[in-house]
């Protein structure tokens, strides 16, 4: 299997198992990530979707107790993200993330955009000026908030706050960027504004998202893979998977005959 | 179980709502009853000190008369050792907060000290003023200054500021801290962009409430040996000494004897003379209002400071 020679991957987890303590959540995850598409994650509640996508940037580093068994292979380097060589931080600085409820900084608009860079030592005012305007359009919140960058983030709407906080990870140019559930907050004229933000960046950057919403995997995602109960049962496309998956737990779950 | 009819559920909630009432007024009482004492404590503290408390008595030295005899030394002497205590626990105390809540491991080392912190904030203040006397006036020879006197209390201190920012600090969603370790920052950066900005409100009040605290302690401060007489003030940086023109340092001051108001209140309260009964009222008086402005100070802070940091 030569795969990382496949320029169009930008990652794949190999072998992925991951242990909060003794509790095994995941269980020998092998999936291809597309570079410049999005990838959906669906499944039932707790079969292991948010603890996979936060395998990607290392967070479950943050807490003690934790272990990853396996790879997870970043492209075009090759780099294996879990090796305990390779430092959580620079994972970070290369894979951005969007939580599920919004968590603006209590900063102002500014500020909050401001910080990926500001924590990699940009201290030029023209620069940062700039790059904050261009994440802020890249999240199409620019112009709701343009006049506005001095105010504070958690006073912007919920929808408001979510685009900030993609604009706050665009900001640095992240090469993958990962969105867990990222409208289950939000009503549906800002979930439709998400979507299609969504639907803009996987021009620039290659995109993996949790889901509950089956209608959003369908419209956002070109691939979906189906987890449960922390494996990965089906990955393929996503008009394939969604009319005619091939194992029957995934076409229960799509008919809605579980989870 | 049968459905109970209409007026067995009305006889049921109008039991309910009796044991209301009653917890109710109880609880009037309790609160009443501890609301009066101090009501009654500070007023007459000031009926029996109200002929003492005019302007001079906050700008005269003690004197063997008790007309003439003010709290000058004692109030600046307060001020300073509170002073040198903020400047000393302040720092000592948020560091071992943030490194307990954000650095530390937790395992059994960890749990030991957490013990010992707990512990410390329960050590008789008496006991902070025999090991200061040992460790602060002897050994280190800083003597019987305002610095000794300030350490002690930050000594004493210490636990209510760690433990006030570790509550500070976890006040703070997990949302928040992983929000930004997201975009690749370090711990300090975290720390330093958010940790501390927001549990400043949190820890300036328990700051402040530590230092409120040190300002009526009496007992280390009499055993590092203040003096109860005193009738100069510590040098002012940068004024002559008047001894030989030389002209006092910055930091002179820190190594000045000195006098503090509880100090100053318990000597007038042990003199045979009653006239002075009036001075320590009225001295009791001013400390109650010294430490009640400082927890005023510190909700108005903390008022001010949480407008702006929300999630
Ligand atoms: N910090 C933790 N410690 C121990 N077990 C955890 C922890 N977090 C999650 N789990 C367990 O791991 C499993 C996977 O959880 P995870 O949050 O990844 O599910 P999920 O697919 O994201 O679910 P949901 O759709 O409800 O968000 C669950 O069984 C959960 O109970
Ligand atoms: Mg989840």
């Amino acid at each position: 299997m030569q795969i990382q020679e496949n320029p169009a991957l930008k990652a794949e987890a190999r072998n992925l198992s991951f242990f909060y303590g003794n509790t095994q959540a995941l269980k020998g995850i092998n999936m291809p990530i597309h570079d410049k598409k999005v990838t959906a994650l669906i499944g039932p509640s707790g079969c292991g979707k948010s603890t996979y996508l936060r395998s990607f940037n290392r967070m479950h580093d943050l807490y003690p107790g934790n272990r990853y068994e396996g790879e997870i292979r970043f492209f075009p380097d090759n780099t294996n993200l879990l090796s305990p060589e390779v430092d959580p931080i620079e994972v970070r600085m290369r894979i951005g993330m969007v939580f599920q409820k919004p968590n603006p900084f209590p900063k102002t608009i500014y500020e909050n955009v401001a910080y990926g860079l500001r924590v990699r030592g940009e201290r030029n005012k023209r620069t940062l000026d700039d790059k904050v305007e261009h994440a802020l359009r890249g999240a199409a919140i620019w112009d709701e908030v343009k006049d506005r960058l001095q105010d504070l983030a958690p006073n912007l709407s919920g929808g408001q706050q979510q685009r900030l906080c993609i604009a706050r990870a665009l900001a640095t140019d992240p090469e993958l960027l990962l969105f867990d559930e990222p409208t289950s907050a939000l009503d549906p004229i800002a979930t439709g504004a998400i979507e299609e933000l969504v639907h803009e960046l996987k021009k620039r950057v290659t995109i993996l998202i949790v889901t509950h919403n089956m209608q959003q995997a369908a419209r956002v995602s070109d691939y979906t893979a189906y987890m449960y109960l922390g494996e990965m049962i089906e990955f393929g496309k996503t008009d394939e998977i969604f009319l005619k998956p091939n194992d029957k737990r995934t076409e229960d779950y799509i008919t809605g005959r579980m989870g | 179980m049968n459905s109970m009819t209409t007026e067995q559920i009305r006889a049921l909630i109008a039991r309910g709502k009796m044991k209301d009432t009653i917890f109710q007024a109880l609880g009037i009482i309790c609160l009443a009853i501890g609301l009066l004492v101090i009501f009654l404590l500070v007023g007459d503290m000031l009926i029996r000190g109200l002929e003492r408390l005019n302007l001079d008595f906050f700008f005269q030295y003690a004197s063997r008369r008790a007309a003439q005899s003010g709290i000058l030394s004692a109030w600046v002497g307060s001020l300073l050792v509170m002073l040198v205590t903020a400047v000393a626990a302040v720092p000592l105390g948020v560091a071992a907060g943030i490194y307990l809540e954000e650095y530390a491991r937790r395992n059994w080392v960890t749990d030991i000290i957490e013990i010992n912190i707990t512990n410390l904030a329960a050590v008789p203040s008496i006991v902070y003023g025999l090991l200061a006397l040992g460790i602060f006036v002897y050994a280190f020879g800083f003597g019987q200054s305002i610095l000794s006197a300030g350490l002690t209390l930050a000594l004493l201190i210490l636990p209510i500021v760690i433990v006030a920012t570790r509550e500070a600090i976890r006040a703070i969603p997990a949302m928040i801290r992983e929000g930004s370790m997201a975009v690749g920052a370090t711990r300090w950066q975290t720390c330093r962009y958010h940790i501390i900005p927001y549990s400043m409100p949190g820890i300036l009040t328990g700051v402040i409430i530590g230092l409120a605290r040190a300002i009526g302690e009496t007992a280390p401060i009499i055993t590092i040996g203040a003096l109860t007489f005193i009738a100069f003030l510590p040098p002012v940086p940068f004024t002559a000494t008047g001894v030989d023109g030389a002209t006092a340092g910055l930091f002179d001051w820190v190594m000045s004897p000195f006098t503090v108001m509880p100090i100053q209140i318990f000597n007038w309260t042990s003199r045979p003379d009653p006239a002075f009964e009036a001075n320590a009222a009225a001295a009791g008086f001013v400390l109650m209002g010294m430490v009640l402005s400082m927890n005023g100070l510190a909700i108005w802070l903390r008022y001010r400071m949480r407008k702006n940091i929300k999630w």
